[in-house]
Formats: C-alpha cells, structure tokens, sequence
C-alpha cells in the first residue's frame, strides 16, 4: 500500500497525515506526479471556499495525471468536504467554478430555515441509503460523524448517493461512483469511527 | 439530527496544565499531553485548550521518557493533535492573522480569541475572510457589575462596559463562528452555570453558544440544555478530578434523553 495525500495548500493535510500513520507508514503528503502515480490510494483532503480550493487545486497539482490514475487506472480515490464537493460538475460559492465532474452534481449552500446557523458544525449522522458500501463497512445507520461546512453536492444521480445527513434540509454526506469516493465530514476529526472509515478505504483493493 | 456537544476546556500556564478558580488560583494538574489523550479516549466531542501564560515560557521543567521537554505553544499543539481525533480549539495570546495562521497549520482546527476584537475592531472580519467562520470563536469572560453582566478583557483584568449579549451580536455581524461563554463570578466555584448568564446571549444570537464556568456536578450540564439555547457545554476542572470523567457525564446525558452523541471508551 502506498497512500498520497494530496497536497495543495489544505489546512488540515495534517489532520489526515496524523490519523493515517496510525494505520500505515506508507503515507506522503505530495503533489508531484511519481508520487501520484505510485500511489495505490489517493486522498483530496480539503477546508474552506470551492473556488479557492479549485484554484489551489489547478495551480498545485498535476490535475490531467491525476484523472489518469482515477478514471483509466481506476485507483481508489477519497474526497474529504471540500476534497468531495470538487468531484461535481461545479460549484457557486462566491461565483460559479468548474469542478472536475466525475460525479455529477452542483455544489450549493445548504438551504436551511432561518432559525439554524451555517457554517453546519458539529456532529451529526448519517442515514445510510446504499446498505453493503465498501466505505461503510462495520456502521450502523444514523453512525455520528463530524461536519464543518456550509455547502453540499446536490443534484446527484441516486445510485451514487450512499449516505445523507440532515441539518433543516437532506444533504449528501457520502457519495460513490466506482473507485471514487467522497465523504462531506471529517473523518479525520470523528475519533474511532473517522478511523474504521479510513480503514475501510484503505482496505479497498 | 445534530447532537449538543460536551466540550472538556484544559488551561495551560508556563507548560502545565492547571485548575482554575476566580481567574486568580491556580493549581498544577501536570502534563499538557497525557491528560489531553486521556480526554480523548473517553470520547470528548471536541477539546478547547487555553493557553493562560502570563510570559513566553513554556518548560515543563524536565525531559521525561517518551515525554520531551517543551518550550513553545506551537509545539505543543503538534504533540496534542497527534495524540487526538477530534476537533481542537486553540485560544490565548492570539494577536495577528499570522499567529492563527500558525495554529491551525500545526493542527488546530479552530482559534478563539478574547482581548484583540476590542483592540482592533476589524481583527474579527478579516480573521473571518482569511480562515473562514467556523474557525473564529470568540471567547467572552462575563462577570456580574452593578450595571448587569459586563464583558472582560486580558484576563478578566479590563472591564469593557459592554453587555455579552450586545458584544455577542457585534461579533456575529463581524463574522464570528462560535462564542465561548465564560462567568468569572463563577470559575471554579462548582455552584452551576449563571444560566441567566447564558440565556441572554443564546437568545441574542444565531451562533451556537459554549457555557463554560461553574459546573461542580452532571446535573449543572443537564440544567444549562434544558434551560437555554447553548448548543454545547463546556467544563474544565470537573474533568480532572476522576478517571472516564467525560465517559460518565455523557453517559449521564444520553440516559436522561439528551440529544449528545452515544458515550464511548475508545482506543484510538
């Protein structure tokens, strides 16, 4: 196993690197392309605004090489919040910026009522919608993970959709279209099960 | 549904953690790394840890085995977050965009600050526009004068004449993400939150409100959700004193039908 973290300037690359050595020394947080392309597990992890991160994304990483990995070489490939909601078609917060579109979807502010606050922070759970998700194993619905964000991916083809989560209105928390994954918590930060959800992906052949 | 959160707060001065009372005694509760993994192991839903040092000297006056000597906050708060998987808050001599910056990139995930927004008024906005608002928690020391709750600055020293709740508001237009509701009067007194206190800021803002100050017994945690609109509560000494201290207040929550998150020991 060889894990890359992908590193454009995210503030919790850390966050992910610590919770990740405790499973495997096998972990890098890189942007160049021999480490994406030896990699056998790719992570975008990721905090903070769609555009900017997309902007950060485009200007640090090798994007072309890395749809290569994902979409021809089929390597399991993990989106983290903002690492997520990059995988969609675009996003509109502050303007309107072009995601990679591997999952379709726009990525919109969560429509709450006005008695509820955005950013969305805390923990909160997840209704499972797709039992037997490789991602999932070991949870039980409604499992507590930690959210930080005031945006989710919406208008998602069902069969991609494995989890929601509500917070005044049903967003998605967790998607999968083949090798790609995307989670809108942080796993990093909810304790044991953050942990058995990253073992799950790391698990993934 | 979003679960209320129970927030263990630690206090560290001069490279110990310590107790509080008053905001004037202080008593040593030793490392500022093994307790905090203690805390998390008991499943704590996230961590606020204060840094109260008056001066820049952090030395735990010895280098233990597996346990170095530490001379900075910054270094200090790499150890904590490898030791710890859940959210952290880093508050105290906070004085520029700069020195946030440096916390959040050594693992902290939020900062709160208490004494710099009245110092500089747009310290809060620009703060916000750099790093986001859920990372900006703003921590207000209220204590009780003859004209009502007034807001404290530089360690409860400065008397802003303001009250919590209208401070509370300007911090929310300003871009705030949290605030963290602290009563002098009622630090480590073990008598129970000032829940007047925290129903006159949690009705005055949207935010989500953390009361900290005075809980002696779980029954003071009980008594701040049913009463008031915080969306967490917090405690610092009361989770010293006995072992699985965060593992039995919650369990003690989730019995009595509290919407927290299920109590857990966790290895990790």
């Amino acid at each position: 196993m060889k894990v890359c973290i992908l590193d454009y300037g995210s503030g919790n690359v850390k966050s992910v690197f610590n919770m990740i050595s405790t499973l495997t020394e096998d972990v890098t947080i890189s942007n160049n392309t021999s480490d994406i392309k030896n990699a056998s597990h790719l992570i975008l992890p990721g905090v903070g605004a769609f555009g900017a991160s997309m902007k950060k994304i485009n200007e640090n990483i090798p994007v072309d090489e890395l749809a290569n990995e994902v979409l021809n070489t089929k390597k399991p490939f993990l989106g983290i919040c903002v690492g997520m909601q990059v995988l969609a078609e675009k996003g509109l917060e502050f303007g309107e910026h072009k995601g990679f579109g591997w999952i379709n979807g726009t990525v919109e502010k969560l429509n709450v009522p006005d008695n509820l606050t955005l950013p969305h922070i805390g923990w909160n759970d997840i209704n499972i919608k797709k039992q037997n998700n490789v991602l999932l194993n070991h949870f039980t619905d409604h499992q507590d993970f930690y959210f930080v964000h005031s945006f989710a991916v919406s208008g998602t083809d069902e069969e991609y959709i494995v989890s929601d989560t509500e917070y005044g209105t049903n967003f998605i928390s967790v998607v999968n279209k083949e090798n790609i994954f995307g989670v809108q918590f942080h796993p990093e930060k909810s304790q044991k099960a953050g942990k058995v959800l990253i073992e799950n992906f790391l698990n993934i052949k | 549904m979003k679960k209320k959160r129970l927030i263990p707060v630690v206090l560290l001065k001069n490279g110990f953690l310590v107790q509080s009372k008053s905001f004037k005694r202080y008593q040593n509760l030793g490392n500022p790394i093994t307790s905090v993994k203690r805390l998390s192991e008991w499943a704590s839903d996230e961590l606020i840890y204060l840094d109260i040092s008056k001066d820049e000297n952090y030395d735990m006056r010895r280098d233990d085995i597996k346990h170095p000597n530490r001379s900075g906050i910054l270094e200090i708060i790499e150890d904590v977050s490898k030791v710890t998987f859940m959210p952290i808050t880093f508050g105290g001599k906070i004085r520029s965009l700069q020195d946030i910056e440096m916390r959040l990139s050594r693992g902290a995930d939020k900062i709160s600050i208490n004494t710099i927004p009245f110092e500089n008024k747009n310290f809060i906005s620009e703060a916000a526009k750099e790093f986001g608002s859920q990372c900006i928690v703003i921590s207000i020391d209220a204590k009780v004068t003859e004209n009502g709750f007034s807001v404290f600055s530089n360690g409860g020293k400065t008397d802003r004449n303001i009250s919590p709740s209208e401070w509370a508001k300007i911090c929310e237009n300003e871009g705030a993400g949290e605030i963290l509701l602290n009563s002098i009067d009622r630090d480590g007194m073990k008598n129970g939150y000032d829940i007047e206190l925290l129903q006159s800021v949690s009705s005055a803002v949207k935010l989500p409100v953390i009361a900290l100050g005075g809980v002696g017994e779980w029954e003071h945690f009980s008594e701040a959700l049913e009463k008031t609109n915080v969306d967490a509560v917090a405690a610092a000494n009361i989770f010293q004193y006995m072992d699985q201290s965060v593992y039995l207040a919650k369990k003690y929550l989730y019995e009595n039908n509290f919407n927290v998150r299920k109590p857990d020991l966790l290895l990790i």
